[in-house]
């Protein structure tokens, strides 16, 4: 599905790179944000050079706004492209979400209703993204906070149109699953039961915060704790489901040490060397 | 039915300020607006976060409470026009300049001319520097050097080099100058990016190599803002710093 391996890997935070380098090997990928090596040179390509040489690579894009309307930014497109013909990740990823309107930027992943309208766009974006990158890209799931009124398709039927018009593969957040249908009172075991599970080349975990709601808990995907236990319990269902998958452990504010995120990706990385048996016993 | 287009408008609307969009639900309606607000929030403390990255120092001087008031009006009027972060906040030094709470304290603004250049610096192209051993060897008349792309020179009107440094692990003592200062900013060998006050005839001489003209008359026209100058000990700190780079061959 992609070229990453069916291992652990962790999101790059320039922070830890000095730990890395002076342990033991502790993951088999990184994962970087596009955005953050747009920039022409210095210490962040000199250090994404370094892990290059060592490590697999997924680069997720963060700021493309597939959801968007119609017409992706061709500037960024090509952002993209510079970025991909420099470090030829073995994946690269973006969200189903929109996070520029007009001219501006709003520095966040938003929501958009599911219709046939939208599917269209986003497929459309897809297409040319596609192209222009001439790659196979995946798409992320997201976490939602609201519902819109005007929705009239599925979250997990919009991705699995989306795979079949477009041919992209899918990034699952299975953190992301746990936040929406937690926040939209869905059970999210029949979200991935509904999931197109076959076209996963990636999984994302993270941690959430929690905020108390009359009608009862509002999750945030916050990505500065580790990954909760609900959240294990629903990863070791899907790779019960699946085998083994690209693993990655999302930790962005807040940063722990080094050994204690490499801590996570151990966890990550024995749930899939027990093909998920193990969690699944336990709940 | 509402467009897409209108939606994300409306949505884009409400973000900072605007009346819940039509059509935004939730899992109990009358929590919409609550739930809403996660985005704005995200959004407001997103930003502001970055600016705070950009913008150390003039946290430092306004205080955490202060810049965060402030980075919402910033905010507010100045979103970032690209997904590149780094690229945005070039405003906030005019916007300092302009903010009528601040006019007490007008020398912000070059503070934040200084950090921005920072930022630039630290993400400018590389570019490899010249080996000592063609410096000391050339003929100075004729070597034409280049500068590395983060080296920037910056005039100021207020003596922001010194506030800068002054507001910098260690340097709790240093003396504030009383003038206006000019800043060499760059990116050294080890990707720091230092900050120092230079004269205005060290600044001429870094214009001059700029341009590709050679050594000895680089050196020169620094000598013409000051028949003092002696261009040594710029030379020394922009050769240890890894900034100097052969020229392009002049035709």
């Amino acid at each position: 599905m992609t070229g990453l391996p069916a291992s652990v890997g962790v999101g790059f935070k320039p922070d830890h790179f000095t730990a890395i380098r002076n342990d033991a090997r502790r993951v088999d990928f990184f994962e970087i944000h596009a955005e953050n090596y747009m920039g022409a040179g210095g210490l962040p390509h000199a250090q994404l050079t370094a892990l290059r040489d060592d490590y697999s690579l997924s680069v997720h894009g963060v700021g493309l706004s597939i959801g968007g309307q119609r017409g992706l930014d061709a500037d960024h497109l090509q952002r993209l492209k510079t970025v991909c013909d420099r470090y030829q990740p073995d994946s690269f990823s973006e969200h189903l979400a929109w996070s520029s309107h007009g001219a501006e930027y709003l520095n966040d992943l938003l929501p958009l209703p599911y219709t046939q309208e939208t599917l269209q766009t986003i497929c459309d974006h897809i297409d040319q993204v596609q192209e222009v990158l001439g790659r196979k890209m995946l798409l992320e799931n997201p976490s939602t906070y609201v519902l819109f009124e005007q929705s009239t398709i599925s979250e997990t039927d919009f991705l699995k149109a989306i795979v079949q018009r477009t041919g992209c593969g899918l990034l699952l957040d299975v953190n992301n699953v746990f936040v929406s249908c937690t926040n939209h009172g869905q059970d999210p075991y029949d979200y991935i039961a509904a999931f197109p599970m076959t076209s996963v080349g990636e999984i994302h975990l993270g941690g959430h915060s929690t905020e108390e709601l009359p009608s009862g808990p509002l999750l945030i995907d916050a990505h500065g704790s580790p990954v909760a236990d609900p959240v294990w319990s629903l990863f070791s269902h899907v790779i019960g489901q699946t085998g083994a998958l690209p693993t990655l452990v999302e930790w962005d504010n807040d940063l722990p040490d080094w050994p204690i995120l490499a801590a996570e990706a151990r966890a990550a990385a024995d749930i899939l060397a027990q093909g998920g048996a193990r969690l699944d016993l336990a709940s | 039915m509402t467009s897409h287009h209108e939606t994300l408008a409306a949505f884009d609307r409400a973000l900072t300020g605007g009346p819940l969009p039509k059509g935004i639900t939730a899992l109990d309606p009358s929590e919409a607006e609550q739930r809403f607000n996660v985005y704005r929030n995200n959004m407001m403390v997103s930003l502001t976060e970055a600016l705070n990255a950009r913008y150390p120092v003039i946290r430092r001087l306004v205080g955490d409470a202060f810049f965060g008031a402030m980075a919402r009006v910033f905010i507010e009027h100045h979103k970032p026009t690209s997904p590149v972060l780094q690229e945005w906040g070039k405003e906030f030094a005019i916007f300092l300049d302009r903010f009528s709470p601040l006019k007490e304290y007008p020398y912000l603004g070059d503070v934040a001319r200084i950090e921005y250049a920072r930022g630039v610096a630290f993400h400018a192209a590389d570019a490899e520097p010249i080996a000592a051993s063609t410096l000391t060897s050339a003929n100075p008349e004729t070597l034409r050097m280049g500068l590395h792309p983060s080296v920037q020179v910056l005039k100021l009107r207020y003596a922001a080099v010194s506030i800068w440094t002054r507001n910098q692990p260690g340097f709790e003592t240093y003396p504030i100058g009383h003038s206006g200062e000019i800043a060499l900013v760059l990116r050294d060998r080890i990707f720091d990016v230092p900050v120092a006050a230079i004269s205005p005839a060290e600044a001429e001489m870094i214009e001059a190599l700029r341009m590709g003209r050679p050594l000895a008359s680089a050196a020169a026209s620094g000598s013409l803002k000051d028949p003092m100058f002696n261009p040594q000990p710029l030379l020394v700190s922009l050769m240890q710093a890894g900034v100097l780079t052969e020229g392009s061959p002049k035709t």
